[in-house]
């Protein structure tokens, strides 16, 4: 196979793979598990309030 | 002091407290060489202190000691909080910090001593580039490390964009560096031609998107949400945004080589995909100024939250800018003239430094056991400095490249060139001198940073906070 069949194989498929990623993030079934990581910086304490004794 | 339920804030304090230093270093080499653009006598016929040699010495502290600092600080600290585990190969993580600090040491000494390979912002020869590679990898086995060993369900978003940073330096490092050693101190590149150029601006245009946008951007989906006190807008976008950044930025390099050697259809790849480009970078800047919806009274009362939405602000700026600037006919006015210089300073000053700056004062206080910074006032009046001191930088630059621009290209009705090169070098000067201006506001909001760090940690214990005990309950 020519090279350069096999690099616009590879730019279509990866173009492919990038709206399949966009359809996944967008779909319903992903929702519960973003919702939880986007909380992830918040499951906890801040040190500000573990410190909050020591001012 | 039992290690088994404390974070590794130890590393994370001494990338922290090096990125204030290496902050007003590198800064200060900025405003020196600028003075030497508008007064050449400032170099006083010194070698070492000459504008070719401290050019790359500037460019190097503020991307690599600077900018690098923040990033091991702010990745160590937000991959350690977010999965819930202590760093991974303790000792590792020690000598990143020893290793990178003797990497800055060594361009610190080798660039002024006239040492280089000539690529930019990959000047450092042979040793030096077996040093940073030996450092990269140590990174990587403690984020990736950390990452493996977590006790959360999910990677959150912030670690994508630092694991990708990673990555990716790590490859285009080993690509770009290839060089054949002649002597100690002299090395050759392993390409040639056009070749090299290639390679030299696909590193150094990824060097743009993955040192200094997405690790940054790290930063950005951690201590905005922690600021703002909600989570980040929308987590779907935030996961679109990395997946578009991922797979359009590698392409986006031959914009640096616009009319040269370069194949025709290979700048045209370059120009189209930096326009694509602006998708996903607008996509990022919405996502974070949206986390504040709801909440913008908190931008008045915070300076802290300032500087991390001012910095977004600027990089919707830039990656506006540079887009545009890839346009083949619009580089034919811009390239080469100090319009470019502009757009990376309200990049670099903007985005990276203000994102930066944000983060240093959200992490300091909580390093050393206090709830927040020394005086709250002295960070609204280092965001105030910092932000007039751009505007003046990159207003100036502006104006300058694109009057150099049209002078270089204007043509009299004989056909001869109506200006001489330094027609348009003297045109500059009343714009250097505000630039200077600019950047020497710049450099002391960094001087009121320190001091007001230094008030903050002073006599002060180091403190690292205590792991969750348990896994989050929906874990």
């Amino acid at each position: 196979m020519d090279i350069n069949t096999l690099r616009s194989v590879i730019t279509v498929v990866s173009f492919a793979i990038f709206i399949a990623i966009v359809l996944w993030a967008y779909s319903g079934r992903s929702k519960a598990a973003f919702d939880q990581a986007a909380r992830l910086p918040f499951d906890e304490e801040d040190e500000a309030i573990e410190y909050g004794e020591r001012k | 002091m039992d290690k088994t339920n404390t974070y590794n804030y130890t590393v994370v304090r001494q990338f922290a407290l090096m990125t204030v230093v290496w902050g007003i270093v590198g800064m200060l080499v900025g405003v020196v060489i600028a003075a030497q653009l508008r007064w050449p006598e400032l170099n006083f016929n010194i070698p070492w202190l000459t504008y070719g040699r401290l050019r790359p010495l500037h460019t190097n502290a503020v991307i690599f000691a600077f900018g690098g600092s923040a990033l091991f600080a702010s990745s160590y600290y937000v991959v350690q909080r977010t999965c819930h585990a202590r760093l991974f190969a303790g000792g590792l993580a020690a000598f990143t910090f020893w290793g990178w600090q003797a990497v800055i040491v060594l361009a610190a000494v080798t660039l002024p001593l006239g040492y280089t390979t000539g690529k930019e912002y990959a000047e450092l020869e042979w040793p030096i580039d077996i040093l940073i590679t030996l450092v990269w990898v140590a990174y990587a086995v403690v984020f990736f490390g950390t990452i493996a060993k977590r006790r959360t369900p999910h990677i959150y978003v912030a670690n994508w964009f630092f694991g990708a940073f990673i990555l990716t330096i790590a490859l285009l490092h080993l690509v770009n560096s290839a060089e054949v050693p002649v002597t100690f101190w002299k090395s050759y590149s392993a390409y040639a031609g056009v070749q090299d150029a290639m390679v030299q601006w696909w590193y150094g245009h990824n060097a743009v998107g993955f040192f200094l946008t997405a690790g940054f951007l790290g930063m950005m989906y951690y201590f905005i949400p922690k600021q703002a006190g909600r989570p980040v807008y929308s987590y779907r976008l935030s996961v679109v945004h990395f997946w578009a950044l991922i797979f359009t930025y590698m392409w986006a390099g031959p914009h640096h080589l616009h009319y040269t050697a370069l194949p025709d259809w290979a700048q045209s790849i370059g120009m189209v995909f930096s326009l694509i480009l602006l998708a996903p970078s607008w996509g990022g800047m919405i996502n974070g100024m949206m986390t504040l919806s709801g909440a913008w009274h908190k931008l008045r009362q915070d300076p802290i939250l300032k500087f991390l939405i001012v910095s977004l602000s600027f990089y919707g700026m830039s990656t506006f800018e540079g887009p545009m600037m890839s346009i083949k006919t619009v580089n034919a006015l811009s390239h080469y003239t100090d319009w470019t210089i502009g757009h990376v300073h309200s990049g670099a000053l903007g985005w990276v430094g203000l994102v930066t700056m944000g983060s240093i004062y959200y992490l300091i206080p909580r390093l050393f056991g206090r709830t927040e910074m020394h005086s709250v006032p002295l960070i609204n009046t280092h965001f105030w400095m910092a932000t007039i001191g751009i505007v003046l930088y990159i207003a100036s630059m502006w104006i300058a490249g694109v009057m150099q621009g049209l002078m270089w290209r204007a043509v009299s009705d004989d056909g001869t060139l109506t200006y001489t090169f330094v027609e348009g070098v003297k045109a500059t000067y009343p714009f250097y001198t505000i630039r200077l201006l600019g950047g020497l506001l710049y450099l002391s909001g960094m001087l009121v940073m320190a001091y007001n760090v230094w008030k903050t940690v002073a006599g002060r214990q180091a403190v690292n906070a205590t792991i969750p005990a348990v896994a989050p309950a929906h874990a």
